[in-house]
């Protein structure tokens, strides 16, 4: 029984004119036949699933489609072809420090986020001071939000998100926020969590990272599904391919 | 629908509380001087249109504020609802919540602030020597349909911005041009019987005229007048909640 399902996704952009034109520009345009849109396909055809207490690392370049796929995983983009099916509750950690509002405060701020990740006010009573403490801005919590630093910022936003207890968790490169010691944190707080029986999803430009936490990687590239599988034989060839010894065609024959 | 309202309870405390300290930046003078703006309005056309049209209608003073009182919560809460879903982009793009409430909250505030225009209104109704009836319990319905009618054109307007960012600049001409067909500072009777049934057609109309008629005229309208303002509200409603439904998962598309 899988926890989540990804069959035949593909998810189509909408690019060109639409965008910033105002509604007196689209008329003309319309009327004079000049109102041009291009397709483009962010993933093609993704199929995968994954079991309960898997953790899936997604790898590619730059412009992969990555991100994209976990924002139709998480709900906020209905794909154009092909289904998602989820047991259980899901949370999304994506790109975590933006969505802050930089008039709050510190504490304001994290009350908000936590009401976003769908805690209630109690629970956010309850565990705001370990929340402060793990992100280590007890001096800052009446400061407002612009006044941090970035590495501040994204650690408190790590701090509330891990408080998460989901079925399934995505996480898009959110391991890679803070200094060194932080980041030791961080890590062994999401082992915590994947060892709670979560199923997660991780996108990381660390293979390192991938291949020390990950049971199950999907390898994206231009929106196309190059290989998933297991981690070790798909990162070595990930990391060849990377190093130029090897073209994706080979990468494909091989796997 | 109830339990997701229940869900959803601490996240839109929390926006509101937000939309409230941004707006007033936790200044005294910012909260009064929202009540002070549409009294200015309201000492301005009492001091220019009181030769032309405060001759001839009683109670002018009142009959002016019914105007304003009830278009400037119009345009403020409009004004600020198409602004509500674009603001919130950067959250929406990221965490799969409900859009509406960012509308919503923003209509908490003007309902605040209409609120509190409301109570100086009838202070103004004592000094204007207008006598209380019990008539004035019918009130509670040109507000409630106001209210609505009010989301209603926000849930359009903030649907149309995320996709004709000029819309701004067209309802501002709109409205503007409203004010004047709605007859906040003239009366209409000198207009042919043909004529002043077309006011009928413009809603905000409606809710002025309701307004007056039951404290200037100390007369409940017809039942058709309760029917027009129904169907006007159903109809702004339902607009704005098809696009919400349609659009709910394209909109990330358009910021």
């Amino acid at each position: 029984m899988s926890v989540l399902e990804v069959k035949n996704v593909s998810i189509r952009y909408m690019m060109g004119d639409f965008k910033d034109i105002g509604l007196k520009e689209y008329v003309i345009r319309k009327l004079k036949h000049n109102y041009h849109i291009q397709e483009f396909w962010a993933d093609k055809d993704i199929t995968f699933s994954l079991e309960k207490g898997d953790m899936l690392g997604i790898i590619g370049t730059n412009g992969a489609g990555k991100s994209t796929l976990l924002k139709v995983i998480s709900g906020i983009m209905e794909p154009t072809k092909g289904h998602v099916k989820r047991e259980g509750n899901i949370a999304a950690l994506l790109e975590l420090a933006s969505g802050f509002d930089k008039d709050l405060t510190v504490k304001e701020n994290a009350y908000l986020r936590g009401a976003m990740l769908g805690y209630t006010r109690k629970f956010m009573d309850e565990t705001y001071d370990k929340i402060i403490k793990f992100a280590e801005l007890e001096d800052f919590q009446d400061r407002p939000f612009k006044q941090l630093s970035s590495g501040m910022k994204s650690r408190l936003a790590f701090a509330i998100a891990s408080l998460v207890q989901p079925d399934i968790l995505i996480l898009d490169e959110v391991l890679s926020v803070g200094d060194g010691a932080f980041r030791k944190k961080s890590e062994a707080k999401m082992r915590e969590i994947i060892q709670g029986g979560a199923t997660t999803i991780l996108v990381s430009h660390s293979i390192q990272q991938v291949v020390e936490m990950c049971n199950k990687v999907l390898w994206l590239d231009k929106g196309q599904q190059i290989a998933f599988g297991d981690t070790k034989i798909l990162c070595e060839l990930y990391q060849k391919y990377l190093d130029k010894k090897i073209t994706l065609a080979q990468a494909r024959g091989i796997f | 629908m109830f339990k997701k309202l229940r869900k959803y309870q601490f996240l839109f405390e929390e926006l509101v509380k937000r939309d409230f300290k941004k707006k007033y930046k936790r200044t005294v003078l910012g909260m009064a001087w929202s009540i002070l703006s549409p009294l200015l309005t309201l000492l301005v056309m009492k001091l220019v249109f009181t030769q032309f049209f405060g001759r001839n209608t009683p109670h002018y003073t009142t009959y002016l504020f019914c105007g304003n009182l009830v278009f400037s919560y119009f345009k403020e809460s409009s004004d600020q609802g198409m602004q509500s879903l674009m603001g919130n982009a950067a959250i929406f793009t990221k965490v799969n919540i409900p859009k509406y409430l960012f509308l919503f909250s923003k209509n908490v505030q003007t309902l605040i602030n209409f609120g509190l225009t409301l109570c100086v209104f009838f202070i103004f109704c004592i000094l204007d020597h207008i006598t209380f009836t019990w008539k004035f319990i019918f009130l509670l319905y040109p507000i409630c349909f106001l209210v609505l009618f009010n989301i209603g054109i926000g849930l359009i307007l903030s649907a149309l911005f995320v996709f004709f960012r000029d819309i701004h600049y067209l309802w501002s001409v709109f409205t503007m041009l409203l004010m004047y067909m709605s007859a906040v500072f003239y009366t209409i009777d000198k207009y042919e019987p043909a004529m002043q049934n077309l006011f009928l057609l413009n809603p905000v109309y409606l809710f002025i005229r309701y307004f007056r008629k039951i404290v200037i005229e100390a007369t409940v309208p017809t039942i058709w007048f309760h029917l027009l303002i129904i169907v006007d509200v159903i109809f702004v409603l339902g607009v704005g909640c098809w696009m919400y439904k349609k659009y709910n998962t394209k909109f990330l598309y358009y910021v």
